[in-house]
């Protein structure tokens, strides 16, 4: 991989003995990294510098202000006390259980949602340039609106429930986003029409990558389509599989928006996820430390997840 | 879902059951294709109804006497909080934050890119790495020090003011926000274009070499006018990312008339003085959307590209 690098350096006039020449060759050698440069210093200090930064405060008593005297992990232990406190939650409590929930709950639909369109799409469909936008196009919109549409489809007063009442189906009743418990779960349905559409669209990719000899030859030995999916293709599907769940766990652990724009945090902050907690509790609520305390633990929760892939994949790619 | 794909056994060669088989396959085509169209229905249809229309009519019926009111209201009148100026200001604060900075952060990932594939350096695995796992950090983790950070350069802008008569921008909330989008922008946009020149020959860049150009006479005569696909993909990735940004936008410029877009619709939909003017908030969801949906109308082939290029990483 270096080899190119190598022989570029030397193509370089390195025989030009003017004095001038030298100093001119030496910042050509070096021009390439000056202009990096920046950009890498940014990330070191912006990104790295500034984890460690909200790591420092988070072993401090930090409230209003940040505050630069390291007390110990006190936010951690609030943290940690608050995990158990289930009766009546606490709010740190219900942000992890709804990422629990909601986690789960949106990786595996949008997993089977997308898998399933990009199947039925994959079997020679009249129309299929029509369709793909369609269900991809949630995608290109904010989380607020994609938050503000799905409020006002599920409000029980205007949305969904009023209009089947008006068709005749009056016994029907959804409030779920106006209920406590059931809150986050309309966040699955909002996060799930956003994203399985792009899942979809990486599962077509994977399938239309798919030498199609293989699907032919399995086909002549006599296996239904069913069994041709489940054993054939899905298992060629891995690495989509793979990539798909990184997508959506970092998008999952990410989400914070679509709960402001479609719940305002549900009654009582009942549809928090971390992300939430963490700026209510540093921006609201004065608990700068704890705030950032939760902050880490997201972050290194992500790391947990996106590290071994990077590194699986850049050990690949140089290889 | 396998009964669905699969022919009624391959035994049953009949045409009937082929059929039956395909009308399924529409079938659930269809429904799924009006799960994902019915929310921007209902928005787009309710934004051009009059309130009495949708306090006593149906969600999904479309709208008796078609009105601009509810549009022009959210363009130029909509209450934000206390002020009632509409989104027009907004829609240009997020303009003026999105194209700077898109422009800054596709330019400098077009450089990092030529400069990690074909300037090559020992170490240069180890940059990418960590610049590609920026992209991947929740902003959580960053947004307190960036705002304490951005919050002494306000006031040193305030003392360069009084110094000076002028800020250099320090303090400025477009300024501040163009900035961040391009920091933590930047793992992205190298990414796009360190993939792309990966494939790009080495060969053409040697020959110049040879030919005594020089580095940037390569970058601008030979890279960028064959990166013409992967700059619309990073130009598309960058706008819709900053243009639906919320996070930062509510840190960083949360109030006020600095507000981005994407602010401002979720203070205009939860700002309950009065009575709640649902066909006025959702003709300010549209203009929110309009943006990206239109880019992603016009063109979604790169739109899609570019969501798969971020998703494979390395």
């Amino acid at each position: 991989m270096s080899t190119v690098a190598e022989t570029q350096i030397k193509l370089t006039p390195e025989h030009d003995a003017r004095p001038g020449a030298t100093v001119r060759s030496w910042l050509q050698d070096l021009l390439p990294k000056i202009v990096l440069a920046p950009s890498f210093a940014a990330t070191i200090v912006f990104v790295y510098g500034f984890i460690l930064w909200t790591i420092y405060l988070s072993f401090t008593n930090s409230k209003t202000f940040p505050s630069y005297d390291i007390t110990g992990a006190r936010a951690y232990q609030r943290l940690w006390r608050w995990t158990f406190e289930s009766d009546p939650p606490s709010s740190w409590y219900t942000s992890i259980t709804n990422m629990g929930i909601f986690g789960f709950l949106y990786i595996l639909i949008c997993l089977a949602l997308g898998l399933f369109l990009a199947i039925l799409l994959d079997q020679k469909i009249r129309g299929e340039g029509v369709l793909r936008p369609i269900y991809l196009y949630p995608m290109a919109l904010s989380f607020i609106v994609t938050g503000v549409a799905w409020k006002w489809f599920l409000d029980p007063g205007l949305g969904l429930e009023q209009t089947l009442h008006q068709w005749g189906w009056t016994s029907f009743h959804f409030d779920w986003i106006k209920n406590k418990d059931f809150v986050i779960y309309t966040v699955v349905i909002a996060g799930v029409w956003q994203a399985s559409g792009f899942i979809m669209a990486m599962f077509l990719a994977g399938l239309r990558g798919i030498d199609g000899e293989i699907m032919k030859a399995a086909q002549i030995d006599g296996a239904s389509t069913f069994q041709l999916y489940r054993r054939i293709v899905i298992p060629l599907l891995r690495p989509v599989f793979l990539s798909a769940f990184i997508v959506l766990a970092h998008l999952a652990i990410k989400s914070y928006d679509l709960v402001v724009a479609l719940t305002s945090g549900g009654p009582g902050g009942s549809a928090w996820l971390p992300s939430n907690f963490m700026y209510e509790f540093t921006f609201k609520r004065n608990e700068m430390a704890v705030g950032s305390a939760s902050a880490v633990i997201m972050l290194m929760t992500i790391t947990a997840i996106i590290v071994p892939y990077l590194y699986s994949e850049l050990r690949e790619k140089s290889r | 879902m396998s009964a669905v794909a699969s022919p009624a056994g391959q035994a049953a060669s009949g045409a009937r059951a082929r059929t039956l088989n395909r009308i399924v396959i529409y079938g659930l085509l269809a429904l799924f294709a009006i799960f994902y169209l019915m929310p921007l229905f209902v928005m787009l249809v309710t934004s051009f109804k009059t309130m009495d229309e949708i306090q006593n009519g149906n969600m999904l019926s479309l709208p008796h006497a078609p009105t601009f009111a509810p549009w022009i209201k959210a363009w130029s009148e909509v209450c934000s909080g206390l002020t009632c100026v509409g989104m027009k200001g907004y829609f240009w604060n997020s303009i003026k934050m999105v194209l700077p900075a898109v422009l800054i952060s596709t330019l400098l990932g077009a450089l990092n890119g030529y400069v990690l594939t074909k300037w090559r350096f020992r170490g240069h695995t180890l940059v990418f790495a960590m610049m590609l796992f920026a992209c991947f950090i929740p902003f959580q983790s960053v947004l307190l020090p960036m705002a304490t950070i951005l919050g002494s350069l306000g006031r040193f802008g305030v003392t360069l003011q009084n110094a000076t008569g002028f800020n250099f921008g320090l303090g400025n909330s477009t300024v501040n926000l163009v900035f961040v989008h391009v920091v933590y922008g930047l793992g992205f946009t190298t990414l796009f274009f360190r993939n792309y020149y990966e494939a790009f020959p080495t060969e053409l860049v040697k020959a110049a070499q040879v030919d005594g150009a020089s580095f940037f006479q390569i970058f601008r005569r030979i890279m960028l006018p064959n990166s013409l696909p992967i700059i619309v993909v990073t130009v598309i990735y960058q706008f819709t990312n900053i243009w639906n940004d919320f996070l930062f936008a509510s840190a960083y410029a949360g109030s006020g008339d600095v507000m981005p877009m994407t602010v401002a619709l979720n203070n205009v939909v939860n700002t309950s003085t009065g009575v709640v003017e649902y066909n006025v908030n959702m003709a300010a969801a549209m203009i929110a959307a309009l943006p990206t949906l239109i880019v992603y109308v016009v063109a979604g082939r790169y739109f899609v590209r570019g969501l798969m290029a971020g998703a494979v990483k390395g």
